[in-house]
């Protein structure tokens, strides 16, 4: 295809990415460099007839004139990276000083918000993606198995955890698992505490999240292995039957080698989508004990009145970086099949 | 001819059966639970003397008489003026499916026929924007949105929708276009045609299902969005899944949070009707790039 005509068939697709997604992260740098300005104080002397007082305010007029020539606020450098709301060196720094072992440094660092955001981020990611690959082959297998006739409304039911909206799903959990909802008021029976709630503790609130993530993403893992299941050569089934082999011994020996290309390319977009957890959080109200990543950020910019732009920058600056840690592997796999195809 | 090892009733095919059973019930109760529960009042959907009650409806009984009560939905839909948000939301989506479709087939079909290393390159790119949360880009677009004084409306929050959904789009119309032979456009413009015009007369007819496929899911993506609308609308032009969410914040009082149950079914229910129509379509969706490499 000619570079001209090229050119024309991918300007508008091309402008909207550069324009909404390219800019808007350079965009986000820029803010991470700047911080809210300061407030503009007056002070004024009074003087009554028991002599002169001074008064300091601040001048909201000035401040608001200050915001408007200048929005992004002013040049802070990376000050915001390091500052205690995020990678909080000083801080890190004392904890290591004071603290003797690592289980206590642990504890003092996973108090500081990004580290404790950072750290459930990782532990659902890392949690959820095994579970979901096991049990998504598990499942298919098992549907596979089953006769025609029940398949296709077998996978319609399986599908729908997944194509519900996020925020929805964690809702309709969410109710449940409430201290009077079904299963939360069952546990209490069950345990004979009606103080149990899921919601008081944070280990609970972490399984709880993690629960419906697994929940939330099996049908995908589900569907691709179940669409890997069809295309599994029957001779070589055959000829591992004739060999002896038994059903588990065929899942281990053939099915799963024929799937492993699948098993690379499921669990790197579930590393990718479990890292951007962020609607669960909202739905399950669950921000006193589990927060991620991109929840502090969206918390940082629902500031009332006063959305702090630069943390949210800075906040958002790290997770790309991570995105991008996480996104490296599926880069050069990328890469690899292209000069694959053109050869 | 069954074997003696098929006919015998293998452990190992009862324990997968039972899990896809139990998968079948994790996955499917929820939905099911809160659609009866979304006809009860509130005293019987979180009934903390017995479960029981909610199947009933013993307080749904007293309080209106018959055991199912479309209360919820009416205090939804009329009361909290629901119905707007779903307006709203019909908006958003129509247009976003539609603009997203139009540029990322010319993208996509130009992407597929190109085979420099440059086409290599926006697809890589667009991989990387495709992993981006969409906080974290929601964060550059408020200060100048801002500025410029178009926060709020609903032309924005498309815009933006069409254009978080365009690396997902092309990549699927990307594959889809590989796999219709090359000769076809190629035959027509050795006949003479420019290549929109072979575009127009031979790719366009030959397209559908490919961009019936991925409409599905740019349909989801926007429908299911919570990140950019919630940050990008003003109250007043919510779209159904932020105003779920603002019905949580105001709803302490008796009732009002079987509201928001009302409104999780309603906005639940297109979502059935979708995989109910397109599962087909949305399997094959989701397979793609998986299966074939």
């Amino acid at each position: 295809m000619q570079h001209r005509v090229f050119f024309w068939f991918t300007l508008p697709t091309l402008t909207a990415m550069v324009l909404f997604i390219a800019l808007p992260i350079v965009s986000v740098f820029v803010q991470s460099l700047h911080i809210d300005h300061e407030r503009v104080i007056v002070i004024s002397e009074s003087c009554g007839p028991f002599g002169c007082t001074q008064t300091t305010s601040v001048d909201t007029e000035a401040n608001k004139k200050l915001r408007e020539e200048k929005p992004l606020g002013r040049y802070n450098g990376l000050a915001t990276y390091t500052n205690r709301s995020h990678l909080a060196f000083k801080e890190i720094g004392i904890a290591w000083s004071s603290t003797k072992n690592w289980s206590q440094f642990f504890s003092k660092a996973l108090n500081l918000p990004f580290y404790k955001a950072l750290a459930f981020t990782l532990t659902y990611t890392l949690v959820v993606t095994p579970f979901v690959l096991v049990l998504g082959l598990a499942i298919a297998v098992g549907v596979n198995n089953l006769s025609n006739r029940i398949k296709g409304p077998t996978i319609f039911v399986s599908l729908l955890p997944m194509m519900v909206t996020p925020l929805v799903g964690s809702l309709i959990l969410f109710w449940m698992v409430d201290g009077d909802g079904i299963i939360g008021a069952t546990l209490q029976l069950l345990f004979d505490d009606s103080s149990l709630s899921l919601k008081a503790s944070p280990t609970l609130t972490w399984m709880m999240l993690i629960v419906y993530g697994i929940w939330h993403i099996l049908p995908f893992s589900f569907i691709v292995f179940y669409a890997g299941l069809q295309t599994v050569p029957s001779e070589t089934l055959e000829a591992a039957m004739i060999d002896g082999a038994s059903k588990w011994q065929r899942v281990i020996y053939v099915i799963v080698p024929h799937l492993m290309p699948l098993v690379v390319f499921v669990t790197l977009i579930l590393l990718m989508d479990n890292f951007r957890v962020f609607e669960p959080i909202v739905g399950f109200s669950a921000e006193a004990h589990a927060q991620s990543l991109s929840w502090i950020i969206f918390k940082d910019l629902r500031e009332s009145a006063n959305p702090l732009y630069g943390s949210a920058g800075a906040t958002s600056m790290m997770t790309i970086i991570g995105v991008a840690i996480l996104l490296t592997p599926v880069l050069i796999r990328t890469k690899r099949d292209f000069k694959q195809r053109s050869v | 001819m069954a074997t003696k090892s098929q006919l015998r009733v293998n452990p190992l095919a009862i324990i997968s059966t039972a899990l896809v059973g139990l998968w079948l019930l994790i996955a499917a109760f929820p939905f099911i639970w809160t659609l009866w529960g979304s006809f009860k009042v509130q005293g019987d959907f979180f009934s903390k003397a017995d479960w029981q009650n909610a199947l009933y409806g013993v307080h749904t009984v007293k309080e209106t008489g018959s055991a199912f009560t479309g209360s919820a939905y009416y205090g939804a839909w009329v009361q909290e003026e629901y119905y707007h948000a779903a307006i709203n939301t019909g908006i958003v989506v129509f247009f976003t499916v539609i603009i997203s479709l139009t540029i990322g087939t010319l993208g996509g079909y130009a992407l597929a026929r190109s085979g420099k290393r440059y086409a290599f390159w926006i697809l890589m790119a667009a991989l990387v924007f495709r992993a981006m949360p969409h906080i974290t880009l929601v964060s550059g677009y408020l200060l100048p949105f801002f500025e410029w004084n178009i926060w709020g409306i609903l032309p924005t929050t498309i815009i933006v929708l069409v254009a978080i959904n365009q690396p997902f789009t092309l990549w699927m119309l990307h594959s889809f276009f590989l796999n219709v032979p090359r000769e076809m456009d190629e035959s027509a413009m050795v006949d003479g045609c420019t290549r929109f015009q072979a575009f127009r007369y031979v790719i366009i007819p030959v397209m559908w299902p490919g961009v019936i496929t991925t409409g599905l899911f740019s349909f989801l993506l926007a429908y299911n969005d919570f990140a950019v609308t919630s940050m990008l609308l003003s109250e007043q032009n919510e779209t159904m899944i932020p105003k779920i969410a603002s019905f949580l914040g105001t709803t302490q009082i008796e009732g009002n949070v079987m509201f928001a149950v009302a409104a999780v079914v309603s906005a639940t229910v297109p979502l059935f009707m979708l995989v109910l129509f397109f599962q087909r379509q949305i399997v094959s969706g989701l397979t793609t790039g998986a299966v074939k490499g």
